[in-house]
């Protein structure tokens, strides 16, 4: 039938483009003045927590506080198969997903016995535990509040046994390239792209649909015949083990773990996130997330001589009240810049980013119906707010 | 003659109240059973005792010859009787279209099934099931409308398409055209006169008397959460105990 036809051509080529754009992101990148590898690592490695986060959030409802307990897990796991067996990144992967999905089993079947606030308070509590035993008495496992980092007299077996000798500082490493700087970024962008994959096929299923008539009525689910506990549990498995793989990559780019990425700000922080690119779109979570790490490390990187340097072209007086007004915005003050901007967003466009990009778009092809006769400058107008979208992605 | 439901001495109190008290009641299978009575006569809490919302203080309520009490809303469902409820119970975020898939996935998939890698678009028959329940409710041409922005009238149609689509040996449907136009309420009439000829045996809670005497084969009277009378159209119209509980008299 055409209709479908049409919808499985769009995904794909939604796909498609989402891994130019993400693949071309060194490139792209620059222009905005985030092409380097460590804030590119960073944009894929959030952009797949958030795209976890809100398959739980976006489509159920249930608002989780406690994803960066999984998030910890990931990377201690990650760090620990560095130890014990291999640099190599795959089985270090594989376990973080497998191990953080087995904790998002027990916590979600416990925590899911609630609907609500009480539902994000337990949650809460869970990574808070997880936050405190890794300081105290998880100290062997964790090691405290050092960190956990990968040493040259780590046993490694499989490395050992196949007689692959650590020079230096050991790296993490996918059969023979090391993971560091546009490989390792190269590494996490295929995971972003596989997440991507898959939160577009969950999107579009049968089990998406349930999930998504949950939050719109679950008493009404139950009474038509779905026992809503399994759907909910299935959802937070799969987000906690997409945080696994968010915290394991975290490992994988920078091999050494600390308790800090289990505290309840991390946990925060992907809830806005999620937020503020658009609860329960496709794009919404990866746009918030790199919104969000853009701000932390571009804003915070201004200071008064880049202030004084941009204002240079007003007279002096005046450069120095432009700069004395905004210099509490950036630097160390990012964190105001992002609230002010969380703020506009959420009492103008509570629908997020991309609520806001639908609606340029929609005022853009009104004016194109408008004035027909201009369409070709008009039509470069109209590809451009797509291109932001997946661009920032 | 076989009951598809037999609610044997249920018994259920709020506080002080006593909602419902020694209901003993049968339904006989492939008829229309109307419940009337007036408002706080416990028809509500009778049919939220046959589905798992409400568990009777006593008594046993026997569908298809098992228990149903102490029995998981969706256990219910699966066993074959289905509610369509009195305030429209809709999923408002989803477009009419998939408001009906999900009832007709429920009946084929059961309680909970996995399959996050199937695409939707595939479905056909399950999309086919609902399109047809929805044309039977006359809601077909608004099938991409999102149930959220519809009529009241219309989402009560809904619900029903919601019911059908499940192909419930037992139907119970809390009134099932309050706030409806008078023409939508002679549609449903006519719609619910063909499931009829399909064997869906219907339990109908109503306070319309136009679509309780055109529809019913039998018809109980509650008031005050007892049983006054049973009996046809016929034996209820001419009963005098329910006109004057009921109706305060006046002519049927």
């Amino acid at each position: 039938m055409g209709v479908q036809e049409s919808t499985k051509a769009r995904d794909f080529m939604t796909l498609v483009i989402f891994t130019i754009v993400v693949l071309t992101a060194p490139l792209w990148a620059k222009l905005i003045g985030a092409g380097y590898p460590d804030l590119l690592q960073k944009f894929a490695i959030f952009g797949l927590f958030a795209i976890g986060y809100n398959i739980l959030f976006g489509l159920t409802g249930y608002l989780s506080f406690g994803h960066a307990a999984f998030l910890g897990i990931g990377s201690y796991t990650t760090v620990w198969s560095f130890k014990l067996l291999s640099m190599n990144v795959v089985p270090a992967v594989i376990f973080a997903v497998l191990l953080s999905g087995l904790f998002a089993v027990a916590i979600g079947y416990l925590s899911l016995r609630r609907t609500g606030i009480y539902f994000s308070i337990l949650t809460l509590a869970f990574a808070q535990m997880s936050y405190n035993l890794a300081y105290s008495v998880l100290t062997p496992i964790t090691n405290g509040e050092t960190g956990l980092r990968v040493l040259a007299e780590d046993p490694r077996v499989i490395d050992r046994a196949i007689g692959v000798e650590m020079q230096g500082v050991p790296l993490g490493d996918f059969f023979g390239i090391t993971m560091t700087g546009y490989s390792a970024f190269y590494f996490c962008a295929v995971m972003l792209i596989f997440g991507f994959w898959l939160s577009l096929k969950i999107f579009r299923s049968p089990f998406g649909m349930k999930l998504v008539a949950i939050k719109s009525n679950q008493t009404r689910m139950e009474y038509t015949g779905f026992n809503t506990r399994p759907y909910l549990l299935a959802a937070f498995v799969i987000s906690g083990m997409y945080a696994g793989l968010a915290g394991s990559m975290m490992a994988v780019t920078d091999p050494l773990a600390g308790a800090e990425r289990m505290q309840w700000t991390a946990s925060g922080e992907v809830v806005l996130m999620t937020i503020l690119g658009g609860v329960g779109t496709l794009f919404g979570p990866i746009l918030g997330a790199a919104t969000i790490k853009y701000f932390e490390n571009i804003f915070s990187a201004f200071n008064e001589q880049v202030l004084t340097r941009a204002f240079d072209f007003l007279p002096d007086a005046l450069t120095h009240i432009m700069v004395t007004i905004t210099s509490p915005f950036v630097g160390e003050g990012w964190h105001l810049t992002l609230g002010v901007l969380f703020m506009i967003i959420i009492i103008f466009i509570p629908g997020g980013l991309m609520e806001g990009i639908v609606r340029i778009g929609k005022m853009l092809r009104s004016r194109r119906s408008e004035t027909k006769e201009e369409s070709d400058e008009e039509d470069v107008e109209n590809v451009e707010p797509e291109t932001v979208v997946k661009g920032e992605a | 003659m076989s009951h598809i439901l037999d609610i044997q001495n249920v018994n259920k109190t709020f506080g002080g109240l006593h909602a419902l008290s020694e209901i003993n009641l049968q339904i006989e299978e492939g008829t229309t059973h109307a419940i009337i009575g007036p408002n706080g006569a416990g028809k509500s809490t009778l049919l939220n005792c046959c589905i798992g919302r409400l568990v009777p203080d006593t008594g046993t309520v026997t569908f298809n010859g098992r228990n149903m009490i102490g029995m998981q809303p969706w256990d219910i469902n699966h066993a074959g009787m289905v509610r369509v409820f009195q305030t429209p119970e809709i999923f408002p975020d989803l477009p009419l279209l998939q408001n009906v898939m999900i009832p007709a996935l429920a009946k084929r998939d059961g309680t909970f099934k996995f399959n996050p890698l199937k695409s939707l678009v595939q479905e056909n028959k399950i999309r086919d099931e609902a399109m047809q329940a929805l044309a039977d409710v006359g809601l077909d041409g608004f099938h991409h409308q999102h149930a959220g922005s519809i009529s009241r009238g219309d989402k009560r149609r809904l619900e029903l398409a919601m019911g059908l689509v499940q192909h419930p040996s037992l139907l119970l449907l809390d009134e099932p055209t309050a706030g409806m136009s008078r023409h939508d309420t002679n549609r449903t009439i006519d719609l619910l006169k063909q499931i009829k000829e399909r064997g869906m045996t219907k339990v109908i809670i109503e306070h319309d008397m136009h679509v309780v005497f055109s529809l019913a084969d039998k018809i109980s009277v509650l008031a005050q959460g007892r049983i006054i009378a049973s009996g046809t159209p016929d034996e209820i119209r001419g009963n005098p105990k329910v006109q004057e509980a009921y109706l305060g008299g006046a002519e049927l």
